[in-house]
């Protein structure tokens, strides 16, 4: 028998040498393995409906498996250099049979199947399609209805379909109030951005998903840009109508009274003014989703 | 060490004569037979299939050996008291368990060969040739034996002290968990809290990671294994073995026998 | 030197579910074992005797004290080469012949393989294995079990042997066997070191024993002089005894015993000597004097006496 005053020493020390070894060495294996050719783009189990009969029952653990690669696909291709997501339909359709009440799924294909790239496959035509089969399996689940209300909202610039869409989501005795007033308003006013903001702004409440909620909060955060980009440009012309001059920067209309400070980003970066009288995002934000805030 | 040898022989003599394996190998030539046909089914993606159900029947039936025959290594000798006669002999323990672990790894490695050489004559079936084995496919097959060999290492530590029904399970969840190490560090990730992510890193590169050895999907579609990647996964997984089979002989070091 | 020197060897057993209570199953043990001795560990079940043998090789580690084997600390795993240990009830791998197993014996003592196969050969024989040799373990009986226990204990050729329960499961053929082996192992110089129920083996095998009770040690010595011996009375055997006869030995006898035309007389000691003239005088056949000794089955019942008495073999 070894006491252990003598073996407690030994094996800290070979399991801190060999830890660290094996860490060295685990990391090495990564970076082989990520270097290679990304020749996990293939599923030779396609047919949905043969993975179901395969599964023996078993479909709700088989989903969730598929659900979490949909998941692992989207993220590795995010974080790579190539941003495309061939396979996230075919995922996610996998999924969705296995488990047709995984809403979360339809959800999650719903915005990224859509999302223009490279934060999406660019696919609207996919992303409806899965919509309509989670509305099929789901008939009372009212946010389907928004989702493809705004998905023809913002992807397809479809007014009139994504009014139908939220007059159809808005019979659910459920459904938000608000519903019916996107109904009514967004067939005519569909081009005013503050129906984007407040469409983002329920996705982002309406869901737990990280991935989700950090796309909304981007966009909400463009379009927020965008709002302030427009409503600085209006004060730089006040300023200019009143003076006679343009302003070479923000100091000027702060003296003045037009502004209460430097204004900054919803990211918490301060607006350029640039030489052209253009006001723009400040390089090192983050922000990405503003059409008005980036040099054209 | 001719008495490490001694114990190696007496193991592998044992498990031959254990007609688990041969059930098992049975079983496992029956799937490439399987396999075969599932390639007619599916025109010129033949070889595909093969390769993949084959070598991933390769590793399933291997780890069941391994498990089968590993739960039961320590276990059954110290239950069935033929230990006492054993360590009654000038045999030091830790040389037990090497002789042990050589044992089942010379068995796991004749197994490996005979479903290898049925591996081949499905494939070349398929083929409609004969050809040289291709030198990926081999790679393929030499870090499944890897993966064997450290699933039963794992197998004979928990033997050490464990009844055989609980090493089985936890040698095969920890081959489960292994295999989706990554997935559970992605998991980690997507969640906010940086103690988590730690927790996920941890985790990862604490379990065994099987997935390493899993080179199965690139070889079907014809990719080539990296060289270095021969070389890193033989390291991992000797440390990982060396690791585990010192704590495996210092807890049978320790251990009063019933 | 002594073949076995242990001192205050203790062995404590952690028991309850939180493993708090401690049963002590040996306690303080202190004795040593002569060179060419044949010693016997005696006690009833629980007395400790197999746990002081599976101390002494290592099998479970002691709560405290020490033992030296040959001279040499009972740690040092390399005096094994110069023991041999046959368990209690012992159990071999199923798979294997007789042969193979000693064969793979062999093996962890070095031996080269020649040597191997004229040993084995060498031990079959000694057991009376051998149309049996080829045989799997898994087949054979109880006692042919015990011999192939008895042929690996002897594989190395020790100068010092450890035995549990040898006798156990054989018929009175093996017992003669096993008991004329242990003879023969003392003719050539070994130590046999060994434990039993069997009182009578004891009696007539063992220079000295210890005897065990509850872990502890209740005796030490040669069997005469820990069951202080005084010849208390003597049998005395008459062959076709005159009525006459009977009658005075019924008086001066402590009981008379007729079967047969034979009579049984047990006699006090110091009425020996008057009984015998009896006969001469009265014309009786003598047949024989025997003492009647306290038995170590008298013994324990003295000594661990109200305690629930074990079975003990009185040995028939």
């Amino acid at each position: 028998m070894i006491p252990a005053r003598r073996w407690l020493p030994m094996v800290m020390l070979v399991g801190l040498v060999g830890g660290y070894a094996l860490v060295g060495v685990q990391r090495q294996v990564d970076l082989t393995l990520a270097a290679q050719a990304p020749e996990g783009q293939l599923l030779y189990l396609s047919s949905p409906e043969w993975i179901k009969r395969l599964a023996m029952g078993y479909d709700g653990l088989l989903a969730c498996l598929y659900w979490t690669r949909a998941v692992q696909h989207y993220g590795r291709q995010h974080l790579g250099t190539v941003r495309q997501y061939p396979l996230l339909y075919s995922l996610l359709d996998i999924t969705t049979t296995l488990d047709p009440e995984l809403k979360i799924a339809y959800r999650f294909g719903a915005i990224f199947l859509s999302e223009p790239p490279p934060h999406g496959a660019g696919r609207a035509d996919q992303a409806i399609a899965l919509l309509e089969k989670g509305i099929r399996h789901n008939p009372d689940y009212w946010y389907f209805w928004y989702d493809l209300g705004f998905l023809y909202y913002r992807s397809l610039k479809d007014f009139p379909r994504a009014a139908a869409a939220f007059a159809e989501g808005a019979k659910n005795p459920q459904a938000g109030p608000w519903m019916k007033v996107m109904a009514a308003r967004i067939a005519a006013e569909g081009g005013d951005r503050r129906w984007a903001m407040f469409l983002w702004n329920e996705l982002y409440k309406s869901t737990d998903n990280p991935y989700i909620r950090k796309n909304a909060r981007d966009h909400i955060y463009g379009l927020q840009a965008d709002f302030d980009i427009e409503f600085l440009e209006g004060l730089l012309a006040r300023y200019q109508r009143a003076t006679g001059q343009p302003a070479a920067s923000f100091e000027p209309l702060v003296a003045a009274g037009l502004l209460r400070g430097l204004p900054l980003d919803p990211a918490g970066f301060p607006y350029r003014l640039g030489a052209d009288g253009r006001v723009r995002l400040d390089p090192q934000s983050p922000i990405t989703a503003s059409t008005r805030g980036r040099e054209p | 060490m001719q008495r490490v040898a001694a114990i190696a022989l007496n193991t592998f003599r044992e498990a031959v004569r254990d007609r688990v394996l041969y059930n098992l190998i049975v079983f496992a030539l029956l799937l490439m037979g399987t396999a075969i046909l599932f390639g007619q089914i599916s025109i010129g993606v033949e070889r595909l299939i093969v390769v993949n159900l084959g070598l991933t029947a390769v590793t399933f039936f291997g780890l069941a050996i391994a498990i089968f025959i590993g739960i039961g290594l320590v276990y059954k000798e110290m239950d069935q008291r033929t230990l006492y006669v054993l360590l009654a002999k000038p045999v030091r323990r830790a040389e037990f368990i090497l002789g042990k672990f050589c044992g089942l790894g010379l068995t796991l490695l004749v197994n490996t060969a005979l479903m290898a050489v049925g591996f081949f004559l499905a494939l070349w079936y398929v083929q409609r040739r004969i050809s040289l084995p291709d030198p990926s496919l081999l790679a393929a097959l030499y870090f499944i034996f890897l993966a064997l060999l450290l699933a039963t290492a794992l197998a004979l530590f928990f033997s050490c002290f464990s009844s055989p029904v609980l090493s089985a399970a936890f040698t095969f969840g920890l081959f489960i968990g292994g295999s989706l190490a990554d997935d559970l560090r992605e998991l980690g990730r997507m969640v906010e809290m940086p103690w988590v992510k730690m927790a996920g890193d941890a985790v990862y590169y604490a379990v065994p990671n099987f997935r390493n050895f899993n080179v199965i999907a690139g070889v079907a579609q014809g990719h080539p294994v990296p060289a270095a990647l021969l070389w890193q996964n033989t390291a991992y997984a000797a440390l990982y073995i060396g690791l585990v089979l010192a704590a495996s002989a210092l807890i049978f070091q320790n251990r009063n026998l019933k | 030197m002594p073949a076995i020197a242990i001192t205050d060897l203790t062995k404590d057993y952690p028991r309850g579910f939180w493993r708090k209570r401690l049963h002590r199953a040996l306690d303080h043990l202190t004795l040593t074992v002569e060179a060419g001795e044949v010693f016997g560990l005696l006690g009833p079940n629980g007395a400790g005797k197999t746990t002081t043998l599976k101390l002494l090789m290592r099998l479970i580690y002691p709560t405290a004290g020490t033992a030296q084997l040959l001279g040499r600390p009972f740690t040092d795993v390399d005096v094994h080469r110069r023991l041999g240990y046959l368990p209690e009830a012992p159990y071999f791998y199923q798979y294997l012949t007789a042969r193979e197993f000693l064969d793979y014996c062999g093996q962890l003592f070095g031996q080269a393989k020649p040597d191997r196969r004229r040993r084995v050969g060498e031990l079959l024989e000694q057991v009376g294995l051998v149309e049996a040799a080829d045989v799997a373990l898994r087949f054979f009986s109880r006692g042919m079990l015990q011999r192939v226990g008895l042929a690996q204990a002897l594989i190395n050729d020790p100068e010092l042997i450890f035995l549990d329960e040898p006798m156990l499961g054989l018929d009175p053929v093996g017992r003669r066997e096993v008991r004329d082996l242990i003879l023969r192992l003392r003719a050539a110089g070994k130590t046999v070191c060994f434990s039993t129920h069997v009182l009578p083996d004891a009696e007539s095998l063992c220079d000295r024993v210890a005897i065990l009770n509850r872990g502890r040690l209740h005796g030490l010595g040669a069997l005469d002089e820990i069951l202080k011996i005084k010849v208390k009375a003597s049998e005395v055997l008459v062959g076709q005894p005159s009525p006459a006869l009977a009658e005075t030995l019924r008086t001066l006898a402590d009981g008379v015993r007729v079967a047969g035309d034979k009579l049984t007389a047990t006699v006090a000691d110091e009425k020996l000597y008057a009984v015998l003239d009896c006969i001469r005088a009265q014309g009786g056949r003598l047949l024989a004097v025997n003492p009647v000794r306290a038995s170590l089955e008298d013994y324990f019942y003295e000594e661990f006496g109200t305690e629930k008495v074990p079975e003990l073999t009185g040995g028939v």
